[in-house]
């Protein structure tokens, strides 16, 4: 079973009475281990899609299976649980809270988790130890620099071990030697077998992922595997029916077990 | 996890310290307004209940009433058939009747070598001090001597005595009551006032002196007499009512041509009067707790749109509703609670000052205390469910996209 199935996914807003389409049928396989780039223009509906993988929004009409879970039948807390277990977040503007240190950032989503206080602590400190901010985790925020806020936020994602790692903009608001810090620690997490999701209009930071999805007008566009490992590129509509197919052939590497259940 | 939102909760509220502490204002000053009146309540009854007693305890007072001329009525006081003998009688025949004493009072001159006072002048007889609670500064009281003899002596109130000797002591020294001299025997302690007249300034002479020197007539105006017991405060009212009845040979259906203030009735009647203003003291905390609540309210809604990004920050990362919920709720809470028992901090202050002040010990009301700080909770609940509701509900999207 894929990690994300997508069919025939529509969301529509109703803004001033007008129906507006923002998501026009996208029909969309990833697998486990998977490092995507979704890219399109302002307006192509990339950013809705971003919200959709993210279960921050739900569908009007199709079907979006995450890890066996069918998003568009749960409930606003049921949701909140997926997101909790399931997906970590990168924003580009890092979203911590302010008033918290960065180690009680990280610490977040394991409270939501129901985790106990002490192994919180222990896995906050070994999260940021992976992103290479041991030294800095008292500090609050604004004490720390664009990169190593993203960094914590990075942790965050991290800390519950979710199965799919969303990033929106990621490097966004940071500096081109920082976006390279970063990048660099996205294709680290994807050798160790993490998938990632990366909602991106730069096209040098597209490039890095093994794959693009190319969005325009609320619908995939194109959709090429990048790379000497996964080979083929390949564009047009014709590309999401087979993406589903091939998908599986290629099967990713799975590194690491990543995926765990939410209880 | 309970703890961990209580701790969120108390950062942020610490974090904007002079706001929360504007907010809680309003709670502040509701508790403190509903234990101060409590507190000035309980100190003005204390004060009446005491100052009333300060004139005798269990004291039923007999004036005279209405007569009436040929069915036509003249008006309280008019009647003129109180003897010295209704004295005598009730003290034979109502066994509820502890002490009974007749009063006749006049205004005089009053004058003491170049000093001199109009005062009023009461003629009893010895039993008075026990009724009104007269204990002697200096000297002696009425003895029942003075009375069957009808001799020229006299006991000063203490204002009276003041007004006329100053300092000196006027035990032995001789005064003019309407040019008549009389020996001064005894100063009473002062009593303080009760309602207009003051109980400290008039003379006390025997009731046969002033019958034959002062009134020139053997009319009484009042009867004053004691129960046995609080207990028995009202049946001794009844003996009293029937024994005077015969005396003035009222016949059935005739109207008293009396009337009898019983001391309960007069407190009953004070205690009421202290129990509106009560009433209404608390009438105004109320409003300024429910003012309170409602600044919570303004503030809570106010936080909530200021940290929608927050909000959606925890939404995203797995906040379920109940637990922003529980988040925005503890915070009003917290605010209440911490307002109502600062109120009561200040309130317990004020209400040990107000006991000093009203000399009245100790008037703090841990009713009214646990009254305030409960009402305030709830206030805190009403008035924060709106926001928290308000901020569980928001959309994680919407929450992330606002700036």
């Amino acid at each position: 079973m894929s990690l994300i199935e997508i069919r025939d996914l529509v969301r529509e807003y109703v803004i001033g009475g007008q129906v507006i389409r923002a998501l026009n049928g996208v029909n969309l396989t990833i697998e486990r281990g998977e490092f995507v780039a979704i890219m399109g223009p302002s307006g192509s509906g990339k950013s809705t899609m971003m919200n959709m993988i993210g279960c921050l929004d739900v569908p009007t009409s199709g079907r979006y299976v995450l890890d066996g879970y069918d998003v568009s039948a749960l409930s606003e807390d049921q949701l909140a649980e997926l997101r909790n277990q399931k997906i970590g977040f990168v924003f580009q503007n890092f979203n911590l809270l302010l008033r918290m240190t960065a180690l009680e950032n990280v610490e977040l989503p394991m409270l939501y988790a129901g985790v106990p206080p002490r192994e919180r602590r222990d896995r906050a400190m070994e999260a940021l130890e992976r992103v290479g901010l041991k030294d800095r985790m008292h500090n609050r925020p604004n004490e720390l620099s664009g990169g190593q806020q993203q960094r914590v936020s990075i942790a965050r994602a991290l800390v519950n071990h979710p199965v799919l790692l969303l990033a929106d903009e990621p490097t966004g608001a940071l500096d081109s030697r920082t976006t390279e810090d970063i990048l660099g620690l996205f294709e680290e997490l994807h050798e160790q077998g993490n998938t990632i999701v990366l909602v991106t209009h730069e096209p040098d930071v597209g490039q890095r992922a093994k794959r693009i999805v190319r969005f325009r007008d609320g619908r995939v566009e194109a959709d090429e595997w990048m790379g000497a490992d996964l080979g083929t590129a390949e564009d047009g509509a014709a590309a999401e029916e087979t993406a589903a197919g091939t998908a599986e052939a290629d099967a990713p590497r799975t590194g690491r077990e990543v995926a765990r259940r939410g209880d | 996890m309970a703890i961990e939102i209580i701790r969120v909760a108390w950062r942020s509220l610490r974090s904007n310290k002079l706001r929360s502490f504007l907010t809680m204002l309003g709670i502040i000053i509701g508790v403190m307004a509903v234990i101060l009146s409590s507190a000035i309540g309980l100190g003005t009854k204390n004060g009446v209940t005491k100052s009333v007693e300060s004139l005798g305890s269990n004291v039923l007072t007999v004036m005279r009433g209405s007569a009436q001329s040929r069915g036509i009525s003249q008006g309280v006081g008019s009647a003129t058939t109180m003897t010295a003998d209704d004295v005598q009688q009730i003290l034979d025949q109502d066994p509820d009747v502890a002490y009974a004493s007749p009063v006749v009072t006049t205004n005089a001159q009053v004058v003491y070598g170049s000093n001199n006072t109009n005062t009023s002048i009461v003629g009893t007889n010895d039993s008075y001090a026990a009724i009104r609670n007269v204990t002697m500064q200096q000297g002696r009281y009425l003895m029942a001597q003075d009375v069957m003899t009808a001799s020229h002596v006299a006991v000063l109130g203490s204002s009276v005595a003041q007004t006329l000797f100053g300092g000196r002591n006027p035990v032995g020294e001789t005064i003019l009551i309407q040019s008549i001299p009389f020996e001064v025997i005894g100063v009473a302690a002062p009593q303080g006032a009760s309602g207009l007249a003051s109980a400290d300034d008039m003379i006390n002479i025997p009731y046969t002196t002033e019958m034959s020197l002062l009134t020139g007539n053997n009319r009484i105006s009042q009867i004053v007499a004691s129960a046995k017991s609080p207990d028995v405060m009202y049946r001794a009212q009844l003996e009293i009512e029937s024994t005077l009845r015969v005396a003035h040979q009222l016949k059935a259906g005739m109207a008293d041509d009396f009337n009898i203030l019983n001391q309960t009735t007069v407190l009953n009647t004070l205690g009421n009067i202290t129990q509106m203003l009560t009433i209404l003291l608390d009438g105004i905390s109320a409003i300024s707790l429910l003012v309170g609540g409602i600044g919570i309210m303004n503030i809570m809604l106010v936080s909530v749109t200021e940290r929608t990004r927050e909000i959606g920050i925890r939404k995203a990362i797995g906040a379920k509703k109940g637990v922003i919920l529980f988040q925005f709720l503890l915070e009003s809470l917290t605010l209440s609670v911490a307002g109502a028992l600062l109120g009561v901090a200040i309130g317990g202050i004020g209400a040990l000052v107000a006991g000093r002040l009203m000399n009245s010990g100790n008037l703090f009301s841990p009713v009214a205390a646990g009254l305030g700080v409960v009402f305030s909770v709830v206030i805190g609940i009403v008035f924060g469910v709106y926001p928290a509701r308000k901020a569980a509900n928001l959309k994680p999207i919407d929450a992330l996209r606002f700036e």
